[in-house]
C-alpha cells in the first residue's frame, strides 16, 4: 500500500486512469470467476466505487487489479446472497454461489489470467452470434464503449443496439457459450471470426457505410487498438497481417478527403500526406506476417499450443497487407509496381476465391497492361452477377470505360454507380466524374 | 409407434403456461409410462445453424430460416458447452444436405 493522504484530485485521476487502462482486464477475469456477463459488469462498478471509497482511507494498493478483481468478487457474492434471501433461492443462484472460488488462492494462477483477456475476446466473437452482435459485443464489452456511443457509431438506434447486445448476452448464458480460449484445432478458424470483426469496426471508422461522413476516425483508430492486443495476447500471422493492414491504410486518412470532405482516390492523393509512422509499423507488421522466421513476441500460455497452420500459411490479412505496402512504397500511382500487385492479387484469389477480390485483380491488370486488358475482366466478374448492386464494381468498369474513350458506356456505368452508392463523399465523386465526361 | 409431438408458441407467449403446470403436466404423463423425452427449449434467439457444405462447416445465428426445408428428426445431445453441442451436431449426416439447428434446453423452474 501506498502512504495514504493523497490529495482527492490525484486519487481521483488515478481511478480514472486505472478504469480507462486496465477496467476491461477486470472485467475479463470477473466474468470467468462470477460465470455471468451481467453479474461482473455489476461486481466491476462496485469494485471500483469501493476503491473510491477505501483508497483515500487505506492508500492505493501495490497491485491495483488483483485489489478490484478480488473486491468486484467479494461484492458480487454479497449480491448474490442477499438476492437469494429475499427470492426464492433457485439451483442456478446456489450453484453460482457455491462455484466461486475462495480466497486469494486463485492469484497463484497467473496464466488462467492472463488468458481472461482473450476468452472474452473469443467469446465475443463467438462464430455462433450474429456478426452484428459480435460487434456490438465486441465494443462494449472489450472497447468499454457505452451502448449510446456504439449506436452512435453505428447509426443505429441506441434501443436498437441494447437489444442487440441484451439478446447477444441471453445467448452467451443459455446456449452456454464455453468461456474459453479454443483448442489448437480450432483456433485459426476462431480467430477469423475475431479478425473479421475487428476489420468490421475499422472500416465502419474508415469509410461510413452511409452518411455525410467519409471517416470516423475513432472507430478506425479502437480497431487498431483492439488488432494490438490480439497480436500481443496471440501473435499469429493473420493478427499481424490485420494489424498492418488497418495500420495501411489508416496512414491515408489525411490525403483521401479535401478541404470540404470531398473523396480522393488513391491515384489521386497527395503523398505527402500519409502518415509516415503509420506506414513504418505497418510495413514491420507485413515484414513479421509474411517473414519465415517464427514469431518473436512470447505466446501466452494459450498463445502456445497456437495453430501450426496458422503460423506456416500466408493469409488474406496478410496478401492485402502487402498489397497496401506496395502502393505505400510507391511515389506514384504510376510508379506503383502494379506486376507486384497483380501477383499478390493472383495468390489472394486462389485463397480467397471471391468476386470482390476478383474486381480488384481486373483493376490492378488494368493498370499494369492498360484498360483494354482489364475491361474484359471487369465485364467477367460483373457478368457473374454477385456484385450487380456493389457500387464500386460499376465506377470500375466506369473508369476503364473513361479511359478507352467508351463515354457512352462510363456515363452509363457512373450513372449506375451514383444509384447504388450510398454515401455523400462517394456520390458527389461519381457526380463530378460524371459532369467531366466529354458529351 | 413413437410420436413426436412438437410445441409452437409466439415469442411473447413463450411464459404464457407457468412452469410449475408443465412440470406437474409431463411428471403425469411421465407416470402413465408415456413419455420417452420431454424437455422446454430457450427461445428461437438462442439458436445456432449449422450446415457443411464441402467438408466445412458454417454457422449463423438464428433458428432456420429456409421454408423449404422440414423437420426430419431429432437428436437430444448431452454435452459440456455449445461448442461440444456444435461439433455432435456437425456429425449428424444430414447437415451436409440440409441444416441443423442446436437450441439449448431449459430448466423449467418448479416455482416458476
Amino acid at each position: 500500500m501506498s502512504e495514504p493522504g493523497h490529495g482527492a484530485d490525484d486519487l481521483a485521476a488515478t481511478v480514472a486512469t486505472l478504469f480507462r487502462r486496465d477496467s476491461r482486464k477486470v472485467l475479463a477475469t470477473l466474468i470467468r470467476l462470477l460465470g455471468d456477463f451481467d453479474l461482473a459488469e455489476e461486481a466491476l462498478q462496485d469494485a471500483f466505487k469501493a476503491a473510491v471509497e477505501q483508497w483515500p482511507r487505506d492508500g492505493i494498493p501495490a497491485n491495483p487489479v488483483p485489489w478490484l478483481v478480488s473486491a468486484g468478487r467479494f461484492k458480487a457474492i454479497d449480491a448474490i446472497r442477499r438476492r437469494a434471501r429475499f427470492d426464492a433461492i433457485d439451483g442456478d443462484v446456489a450453484t453460482a454461489v457455491e462455484a466461486i472460488p475462495d480466497g486469494a488462492a486463485r492469484w497463484d494462477e497467473r496464466e488462467e489470467i492472463a488468458d481472461d483477456p482473450l476468452r472474452l475476446i473469443f467469446t465475443c466473437c463467438h462464430p455462433s452470434l450474429s456478426a452484428d452482435a459480435q460487434v456490438a459485443l465486441t465494443l462494449r464489452e472489450i472497447s468499454g464503449l457505452t451502448t449510446e456511443e456504439i449506436a452512435r457509431a453505428f447509426l443505429a438506434p441506441p434501443a436498437t443496439l441494447a437489444q442487440r447486445i441484451v439478446r447477444a448476452k441471453a445467448k452467451i448464458r443459455d446456449a452456454r457459450i464455453p468461456y474459453r480460449v479454443p483448442a489448437a484445432a480450432e483456433l485459426s478458424a476462431r480467430l477469423e471470426s475475431v479478425l473479421r470483426v475487428i476489420y468490421l469496426v475499422f472500416n465502419e471508422g474508415y469509410s461510413a457505410s452511409a452518411g455525410a461522413e467519409l471517416t470516423r476516425a475513432d472507430l478506425s483508430a479502437e480497431a487498431i487498438r483492439l488488432a494490438r492486443l490480439v497480436v500481443e495476447l496471440l501473435p499469429e500471422r493473420e493478427a499481424m497481417g490485420l494489424l498492418a493492414l488497418t495500420l495501411l491504410q489508416e496512414s491515408r486518412r489525411a490525403a483521401r478527403t479535401g478541404p470540404n470532405g470531398e473523396l480522393i482516390v488513391l491515384e489521386a492523393q497527395d503523398r505527402s500526406l500519409w502518415n509516415r509512422a503509420q506506414i513504418d509499423e505497418g510495413l514491420a507488421w507485413v515484414e513479421r506476417a509474411l517473414g519465415a522466421a517464427p514469431p518473436v513476441t512470447a505466446p501466452t500460455a494459450a498463445g502456445a499450443a497456437a495453430s501450426p497452420r496458422a503460423r506456416v500459411s500466408v493469409g488474406p490479412y496478410a496478401l492485402q497487407a502487402a498489397i497496401a505496402a506496395v502502393h505505400a512504397g510507391a511515389a506514384s500511382a504510376e510508379a506503383t509496381d502494379w506486376a507486384e500487385i497483380v501477383g499478390l492479387y493472383d495468390v489472394l484469389a486462389r485463397l480467397q476465391p471471391t468476386p470482390v477480390v476478383a474486381l480488384n485483380r481486373a483493376v490492378a491488370v488494368a493498370m499494369r497492361d492498360g484498360p483494354a486488358a482489364g475491361l474484359p475482366l471487369i465485364e467477367t466478374v460483373l457478368a457473374d452477377g454477385q456484385l450487380q448492386d456493389y457500387h464500386l464494381a460499376h465506377a470500375a468498369r466506369a473508369d476503364i470505360c473513361r479511359r478507352l474513350g467508351r463515354n457512352a458506356d462510363a456515363r452509363a456505368s457512373y450513372q449506375r454507380a451514383l444509384g447504388l452508392a450510398r454515401q455523400e463523399p462517394e456520390r458527389a465523386y461519381l457526380a463530378a466524374r460524371l459532369r467531366d465526361l466529354p458529351p | 409407434m413413437k410420436y413426436l409431438c412438437l410445441v409452437y408458441l409466439e415469442d411473447d407467449k413463450l411464459h404464457a403456461v407457468r412452469d410449475s403446470e408443465c412440470l406437474a403436466a409431463s411428471e403425469r404423463l411421465r407416470a402413465d409410462g408415456r413419455v420417452i423425452a420431454a424437455e422446454a427449449l430457450h427461445p428461437a434467439h438462442t439458436a445456432t445453424t449449422l450446415r457443411v457444405r464441402d467438408g466445412a462447416l458454417t454457422m449463423t445465428d438464428g433458428p432456420f430460416a429456409e421454408t423449404k426445408e422440414q423437420l426430419a428428426g431429432f437428436y437430444l445431445f448431452d454435452a459440456a458447452d455449445l461448442d461440444e453441442a456444435i461439433r455432435l451436431a456437425a456429425r449428424i449426416p444430414p447437415v451436409r444436405a440440409g441444416s441443423v439447428e442446436v437450441r439449448p434446453v431449459r430448466e423449467l423452474d418448479p416455482g416458476g
